[in-house]
């Protein structure tokens, strides 16, 4: 998946790790990517702020929210999801 | 050196707040023992500190919806709020123009300990008396509405007291002017510790010989619209339920009221047969110098430790701690971490609990709210419970007195508080 909301969310979260958008594999977790809690909360508002979407996220307990964060191919399939939803 | 001291300067320096020679002190190192003589407070759990305790007792919970301007736009809706407030049957017209919430709670709070503490600070006294109160936000609900006023509605002038209402220090001003303290005055913002830290400043004065008496505590009220939607940026925030130490916990609740206590130099208390709620033996700060907002074993551990050494007493000494236990995943599980290193064997015949299940994170607030259980513990062998306890956490595998209230008789008692930007302060109270 290489479109444009898959783009941007990969430009989004280069630029919260540092790193070029093509390092950024679905397979990488967050923390391969060397984001820490708050990075990935920073990284969640910018994709809330770029698609004018919200994201369910609770940073208490991760694992529990409905937004999957376990690697960028689950959070980038959420995002398609949310956006889809907010299309209607 | 241009000679002796003027005599003249002397006489006006004994007037003045400064330092007492040693000969006057009788604590422990030359210093002077320091006493707890009233207290006072309004919170989601009772506008005294009577019906606070009773629900401490009853493990009674003051969460619950929150009510204000344009809540609906928030996605976190509870706290604990301060039910059916009304600040005219407290202040007149021209005070609640002048008094934003927090110096309302504040100025409630602190005649109600000074009632209790029977003293007057006209003359003399009130040279050697001061007030020293720590919050957050100070006048937040001054900012939010007046931004309002000149961004959403576009209005082009202000009330002109916005100013001094919405200052942090304005409290403390407001206490030192209803009461006549002019000796040192001032507020202390150290996020989430603020209380304790002004506490723990409070102390060290009366402790030193610099005043006699300080007024002490801290309040918040954070809650309106921005005060709660900044919070919820965060992602920290339990959209249900305050549930520290449990391990389906899932966030921090935001509460918001005033704790004001009287520090009171032991012999000056005596002297005057004043009832003493408990004695103020140590205090310890410590800062994590490491992260802006995940907290660190090792620094609260320091200042636990420290706060210990500070009042002479053992890790067995302890009998109960009122937690930090914000209910986020991050905080309790580095508390628990921290006191179970501080305490070894011990940590398991101690009890620790966290009242913030009851009446919320009061913020800059929390610590001085938190003091009356510490209180409570002590005077009337009562420990406050954690309530909405329901799923063990191997990570927090303390006695945190889940959900009913016991009784215990404790001696000596720590309150912790751990805030962001990595500042620990812990107070240790002991049985008189």
């Amino acid at each position: 998946m290489t479109d444009d909301i898959t783009q941007r969310i990969r430009a989004i979260i280069a630029e919260q790790a540092m790193l070029d958008p093509d390092q950024i594999t679905d397979e990488a977790t967050p923390a391969d990517l060397g984001i820490d809690s708050l990075g990935l909360v920073e990284s969640i508002f910018a994709i809330e702020e770029e698609f004018d979407i919200s994201i369910p996220f609770n940073a208490n307990e991760p694992e529990k929210s409905e937004f999957d964060i376990s690697n960028m191919g689950t959070i980038i399939a959420a995002v398609h999801r949310l956006v889809a939803e907010k299309a209607g | 050196m241009s000679g002796p001291v003027d005599e003249a300067l002397i006489d006006a320096g004994r007037a003045a707040p400064a330092i007492r020679p040693a000969a006057e002190m009788t604590g422990r190192g030359g210093l002077r023992r320091v006493v707890i003589t009233g207290a006072g407070t309004i919170n989601a759990l009772g506008h005294d500190v009577a019906t606070t305790l009773e629900a401490f007792r009853e493990g009674r919970c003051g969460i619950t919806q929150l009510d204000f301007r344009d809540v609906d736009r928030l996605s976190i809706q509870i706290g604990g709020q301060v039910h059916d407030w009304t600040p005219e049957t407290y202040f007149n017209r021209q005070q609640i123009l002048l008094y934003d919430k927090f110096t309302q709670f504040t100025l409630l709070a602190a005649k109600q300990a000074v009632e209790q503490s029977g003293l007057h600070f006209q003359g003399a006294l009130g040279l050697r008396s001061g007030v020293i109160l720590g919050t957050a936000g100070g006048g937040l609900n001054t900012w939010d509405e007046n931004y309002r006023a000149v961004y959403e509605e576009g209005k082009n002038r202000v009330h002109p007291f916005v100013v001094p209402k919405l200052m942090n220090n304005a409290a403390a001003s407001h206490v030192s002017m209803e009461f006549g303290l002019r000796g040192p005055a001032f507020t202390v913002a150290t996020a989430c510790a603020s209380s304790n830290h002004a506490m723990g400043l409070a102390f060290q004065m009366v402790r030193s010989g610099a005043a006699d008496v300080m007024l002490s505590g801290g309040s918040e009220a954070m809650l309106c619209f921005g005060g709660v939607k900044a919070w919820e940026g965060l992602r920290v925030m339990s959209k249900d339920a305050c549930r520290p130490f449990s391990a389906n916990r899932n966030g921090m609740v935001q509460g918001e009221g005033a704790g004001v206590f009287v520090f009171e130099d032991y012999e000056h208390a005596r002297a005057r047969g004043a009832e003493i709620l408990a004695e103020v033996v140590g205090f310890a700060m410590s800062s994590d110098a490491q992260d802006i907002v995940m907290p660190s074993a090792q620094g609260a551990e320091r200042a636990i430790t420290g706060a210990m050494v500070d009042a002479g007493l053992n890790r067995e000494d302890i009998g109960y701690i009122n937690a930090h236990g914000t209910g986020t995943a991050a905080n309790d599980k580095t508390e628990c971490a921290a006191v179970a290193h501080a305490f070894g064997h011990h940590a398991d015949r101690l009890m620790m609990s966290s009242t913030k299940s009851m009446h919320g994170h009061l913020i800059g607030g929390t610590g001085a709210v938190e003091l009356l259980a510490c209180i409570m513990a002590l005077r009337d062998g009562v420990i406050a419970p954690t309530i909405g306890y329901q799923e063990p956490d191997p990570e927090c595998a303390l006695d945190v007195v889940p959900n009913e209230a016991r009784e215990a008789k404790v001696d000596a008692v720590l309150s912790n508080a751990f805030a962001f930007g990595g500042l620990n302060a812990v107070i240790a109270l002991r049985r008189v």
